[in-house]
């Protein structure tokens, strides 16, 4: 019997079809993987599935029986929970108050006058943790488990709520490996004891040793199902399919390629041994007229990266040379005035302030330094608001007057607005994170080209992403970071996305590779 | 000094420290639930003038009394429209409610009292000589000399304590101010929760403020309070927004205040003017040894809204 | 860094055209015109409507209340050399609240600020054994050191500590007032002989001249302007002045962009200090010419309104400052003939801050009106 029926659902954000007439039947009792890239439709789906948003069009059966989702209220009645990447859990708070804190018995006046039973209440976590394997501490608090239990936590209070049908998303996408097969485990557990799963993911493996069946979505848009059964008992089965799959996934198109390979010459970045935080140590190289693609899934050591290279982070281990200057012991400012410009993952906290005007913000960086600065007791308003204007223009950026706050933009055109202002350092080095998220095709088309002629005059490029596609077609060198390390490398010209997913997907290289 | 007078300072100390412990009790609430409440100073004195006022006008401490922790929750509510419902800053909201408590029921004793500054004398709460405890040699003395107000403080701690950390009320008003999006997740209403709590912070400071008028001098003064509600602040903060810690720096600033008093009379080594400052000075010692915000709930002063 | 290419940038722009300078220029007009001055005149309409209960519950009347404050603060030379002098304190002191307000500091503390700069310009203005204009220039300094030495520990305690600025600037105004009130007290060790609760008086040399006699008007006022100008220029045209807007707006952005935010936020608050020192300064230089214990009827805190109502920028606050100068100075004619309470003036103070922080709240209600509408 199927647990969940879509039919038919499409749902448009602006320009963008995020899902785009999917069908999808989930079989009641079995683990159901949902496959595909960053931006393929996976979270708009689960959203539309958990009553997060609503469908354009098509509708939703729990049981065979049509149901309205119009809150997560609804899907939860329903009998659907999720897990999703962010955990929404208390963290000062033990997991039994984590667990209370949801399903809390009458009315106010006995809210305020009953004592809690916390201890109760930890008994019955132990139990169903026992029963299922989740080897969880009821009485410990949130912020003293590693993710990995506080997924565990977050299953838990899904089952809690009376959840029949439990949606992962990207569970094992900040797990280590043990982690992740502790949360294997549990799953096969609840599958057995009469679950429904759905497992978002583009990890092969962890797809290979769970689903019983799989579905692949590619630009909103299913495009294809497979039932795992046969590969199960037979290895080089599973090879073909996990090659098929992967083929699914990226499309069959091959990315184009950069059309003018660059000429690599002196080293402009040399990190040593560097660590800190989810990074184990690396060596990391970046040539002048070179770029140096960063693929691989989020949460694989990106972020402590870029972080310990622009030096908001210290390094745990080892030391980082900047153009010829050894720039470990240093802050941002010392390695922006050699040669460093950074187009941050996340605008919001790290690019820009939304209270300022448009013309302060393309400012950012400028400011102590000729031609802005004149001393160090004036900055020219009217030099500013040229920048501003020059920035805006180039970059075709649709704003108003420089004097507007930044917030008056666009999201795309504000990252434009950042863009433009990384280019204008004419940096040594480039630090590139998701530098084309939110852009429309044409507006990513002139980033790209923009960093291509940045490479061109000389400048290295280090371009991390998300977007297999992007790195490929940008890159001339390519690496893929998984679990905090550097797990394969390659020019780009010979690069074999296949390889390359399975790579990122931690899929064993060996045969493959070869 | 004799037994009597240690005794003395220590009465002196638990009247000092009584107008502390409500509107810390309060300001505890109302950070546990992730509004940051600066406004306590102007709260405790909207609490002190309306008590003294109807007091004043019924001739009954008790009325008086009624009166100022329905006062409290006005105000309370007042802070609360601003930072809860309109997401105003917290902070400049507050500061609001002090200068407008303090204009206010300044602006409203010469229309009460037709006087300036200062209420004529009204009728205080009577203390209570407790059968039995007020008998016992020594700590006798505690028993005969301490109101209902000032027993009420301790239960009131009682109750902050229970409600706050053993009922599952608590456990839900303090998930508004750890994660107010993990509370809302779990369908608990933030906006709702808030509300009440900011309110009830208001009703507490206030029964701190009607003290200082109905049980500590029998008057209004404009201005009495004295930043005693940023004072109940500082010991919730050194309390790290825990009630009895706080409970305990509250009454460590009361002894602090008592003990001055005593310096003042007994000895002429300190000029009084700087032993006032006391009570501030171990306040702010106390803040330096406060190491970051680690122990403040984490969402505290930041509005919450459904995106 | 390579500065080629940005000069290139920004030499190669082209002038704007006249068409497209004309648009820009009236689209700021616009802004400027519809935004900032509406707002404040709403918010002082919306503060002075709330007051009404208070001028009835007085047992007086809207217009006679009118007549008798406008008459107090404008209705002759006195009165608006009044006005004037009042203001002079509250401008500095707002620009005081301001610059916090941008580093995103909010301080609180400008009272005791206040007290203390004028409690060391006293000092120096009484004792310090120098000539002519110096003697003004380091009793103005000693104020604005003593300001920003009171500011100072609240300062190091939010940059390396993380404690809240508000209690602690708090409690410095109180320490402020205990230290003030000993200091003067009839056996103080600064209390004057013939004076109760004040310093003797500061030497002719260290006193702001008088600018508009037979007013009390004094330099202090014009200082203040010149002052407001400097803040001006400071915030908007130096690179220290961004560095300090930046931080405020977004710490991490400017952290991101090699900003010690730390130092940032230690020098705006001391800055801060300074300019309530300042303050504090003026008043015992050139209005009383001795430190009086209380001088301050609440100049600190009225601050934090001027500088919400003038909207954290200079000349806006220079605004709210007259606004509240006309308060100021017209409350003692205001009480004396309707019997209002010269308390009014914290009621409107009040007001006036609660006004501005809802104006958010207004802005997004009006944009949905807006929107729906459309």
């Amino acid at each position: 019997m199927a647990a969940i029926r879509l039919i038919g659902v499409t749902k448009t954000y602006g320009q963008v079809r995020a899902n785009d007439d999917v069908h999808l039947t989930v079989e009641a009792g079995s683990v159901h993987g949902l496959l595909g890239e960053n931006g393929a439709g996976k979270s708009t789906l689960m959203k539309i599935l958990f009553g997060m948003t609503r469908p354009d069009a098509g509708s939703v059966e729990v049981d065979g029986v049509p149901v309205r989702l119009r809150s997560s209220a609804d899907a939860v009645t329903a009998g659907i929970g999720m897990v999703q990447q962010h955990f929404s859990l208390v963290e000062s708070y033990t997991v039994t108050e984590n667990l209370v804190l949801g399903r809390s018995p009458g009315g106010p006046l006995r809210r305020l006058t009953h004592r809690l039973d916390l201890d109760g209440a930890a008994q019955q976590v132990t139990e169903m943790s026992d029963r299922f394997g989740f080897r969880i501490d009821p009485h410990a608090r949130v912020s003293t488990l590693a993710v990995g239990a506080r997924q565990r936590v977050e299953i838990l209070k899904a089952l809690w709520s009376g959840t029949r049908i439990l949606i992962l998303d990207e569970p094992t996408a900040a797990l280590a490996p043990p982690e992740a097969a502790e949360l294997f485990t549990v799953l096969r557990r609840l599958r057995d004891d009469g679950t429904t799963i759905i497992l978002i993911s583009h990890k092969m493996p962890e797809v290979f040793d769970l689903c019983d069946r799989v579905s692949v979505l590619r630009d909103g848009r299913v495009v294809g199902h497979r039932d795992l059964g046969p590969a199960h008992a037979d290895e080089s089965a599973r090879r073909r399919l996990e090659a098929e799959l992967v083929r699914l996934m990226i499309g069959r198109d091959q990315p184009e390629r950069p059309h003018r390979p660059g000429e690599p010459g002196e080293p402009v970045l040399v990190a040593r041994n560097l660590g800190g935080g989810r990074l184990h140590p690396t060596d990391l190289t970046v040539h002048a007229g070179e770029i140096l693609g960063v693929a691989g899934v989020e949460g694989n050591g990106q972020t402590e990266l870029v972080e310990l290279l622009v030096g908001v982070r210290r390094a745990d281990s080892g030391t980082i040379e900047l153009d010829g200057h050894d720039v470990t012991r240093t802050g941002p400012g010392v390695r922006l005035r050699h040669g460093l410009a950074h187009i941050a993952e996340d605008r919001h906290t790290a690019a820009v302030a939304e209270r300022m005007s448009i013309a302060a913000n393309t400012a950012l960086g400028f400011t102590d330094t000729p031609p802005l600065a004149r001393g160090r007791w004036w900055l020219s308003a009217k030099r500013t608001a040229r920048l501003a204007d020059a920035l805006i223009r180039r970059h075709a950026v649709r704003a108003g007057t420089t004097s507007d706050p930044v917030t008056s933009l666009s999201g795309g055109n504000q990252q434009k607005l950042v863009v433009g202002r990384e280019l204008a350092r004419a940096p040594r080095l480039m630090l590139a994170v998701q530098p084309t998220r939110g852009l429309d095709v044409g507006a990513a088309g002139a980033v790209h080209e923009a960093l291509l002629a940045l490479r061109d005059a000389g400048a290295g490029v280090l371009l991390v992403s998300l977007d297999l596609t992007e790195v490929m077609s940008v890159s001339d060198r390519i690496i893929v970071l998984s679990g905090g390390r550097i797990v394969g490398e390659t020019p780009a010209r010979d690069a074999d996305p296949d390889l390359l997913g399975i790579w990122m997907t931690g899929a064993r290289p060996t045969e493959a590779a070869a | 000094m004799n037994d009597l007078l240690t005794m003395a300072v220590v009465v002196s100390a638990l009247h000092l420290a009584v107008p502390l412990i409500y509107p810390a009790l309060g300001g505890l609430i109302s950070e546990r639930s992730g509004v940051m409440n600066i406004g306590l100073e102007g709260m405790m004195l909207v609490g002190a003038f309306t008590g003294t006022a109807f007091a004043y006008a019924t001739g009954s401490p008790w009325l008086g009394l009624l009166a100022a922790l329905a006062g409290g929750l006005l105000a309370g509510a007042l802070l609360a429209v601003l930072c809860v419902t309109l997401r105003a800053d917290q902070v400049v909201a507050a500061t609001a409610i002090n200068l407008l408590g303090a204009g206010l029921t300044a602006a409203f004793v010469p229309i009460v009292w037709n006087v300036d500054g200062t209420s004529p004398p009204v009728h205080k709460l009577t203390a209570w000589t407790v059968p039995l405890l007020a008998d016992l040699p020594g700590i006798g003395v505690i028993f005969s000399s301490l109101t209902a107000l000032d027993y009420g403080a301790f239960l009131a701690a009682l109750a902050v304590w229970w409600v706050l950390f053993r009922t599952d009320a608590g456990l839900r008003l303090r998930a508004c101010g750890e994660s107010p999006e993990a509370a809302d997740s779990a369908g608990v209403p933030v906006l709702r929760t808030r509300f009440l709590a900011v309110t009830m912070s208001g009703a507490f400071a206030a029964a701190g403020g009607v003290y200082l008028s109905l049980v500590s001098i029998g008057l209004f003064q404009a201005s009495m309070t004295q930043g005693r509600g940023y004072l109940a602040l500082a010991a919730m903060i050194f309390g790290k927004w825990r009630v009895w810690p706080a409970l305990l720096a509250c009454l460590l600033f009361g002894l602090a205040d008592a003990v001055q008093l005593r310096l003042q009379i007994a000895s002429t080594l300190f000029p009084s003017e700087l032993l006032l400052a006391l009570p501030y000075l171990l306040a702010l010692l106390a803040l330096a040894t406060f190491v970051g915000r680690a122990s403040a709930p984490a969402a505290v002063g930041r509005p919450f809204a459904r995106t | 860094m390579n500065p080629t290419l940005i000069e290139e940038i920004v030499t190669d722009e082209p002038n704007p055209t006249p068409a497209a300078a004309l648009t820009g220029y009236a689209r700021r007009l616009r802004g400027t015109l519809l935004g900032a001055p509406a707002a404040f005149l709403l918010t002082i309409v919306a503060a002075l409507l709330a007051v009404l209960p208070i001028v009835y519950l007085a047992g007086s009347d809207p217009a006679t209340a009118y007549r008798a404050l406008a008459h107090g603060s404008l209705g002759n030379q006195n009165a608006i050399a009044e006005t004037l002098i009042q203001a002079t304190p509250l401008l500095l002191g707002g620009l005081a609240v301001a610059t916090a307000f941008h580093a995103g500091l909010f301080n609180i503390g400008v009272e005791g600020q206040l007290v203390v700069g004028g409690l060391c310009s006293a000092v120096v203005g009484i004792h310090a054994p120098l000539p002519g204009i110096l003697h003004l220039a380091a009793s103005v300094a000693a104020g604005m050191a003593g300001g920003a030495l009171w500011a100072a520990i609240p300062a190091l305690l939010k940059a390396h500590r993380g404690v809240h600025e508000v209690v602690t600037t708090i409690m410095m105004n109180y320490l402020a007032f205990s230290l003030s009130r000993y200091l003067v007290a009839s056996d103080g060790p600064l209390a004057s002989t013939t004076q109760p609760s004040a310093t003797d008086r500061v030497t002719d040399s260290a006193r702001f001249a008088l600018i508009w006699t037979p007013t009390r008007l004094h330099a202090g006022f014009l200082l203040a302007l010149l002052v407001t100008a400097l803040m001006t220029w400071y915030l908007y045209r130096t690179p220290a002045g961004f560095r300090l807007r930046i931080t405020g707006a977004n710490p991490t952005t400017a952290r991101f962009h090699g900003i010690n935010t730390r130092r940032v936020t230690v020098r705006a608050m001391l800055l801060s200090g300074a300019l309530a020192g300042l303050a504090g300064a003026v008043e015992v230089l050139g209005l009383y010419g001795r430190y009086y214990d209380s001088f301050s009827p609440g100049y600190g805190y009225d601050a934090i309104a001027v500088a919400l109502l003038g909207q954290l920028v200079p000349f806006g606050t220079l605004v709210a400052a007259l606004f509240f100068g006309i308060l100021r100075a017209g409350s003692v004619e205001l009480a004396a003939t309707t019997g209002i309470s010269r308390e009014m003036i914290g009621v409107v103070s009040a007001l006036v801050i609660g006004f501005v922080a809802v104006q958010p709240a207004v802005a997004r209600l009006l944009a949905r009106v807006l929107r729906r509408t459309r």
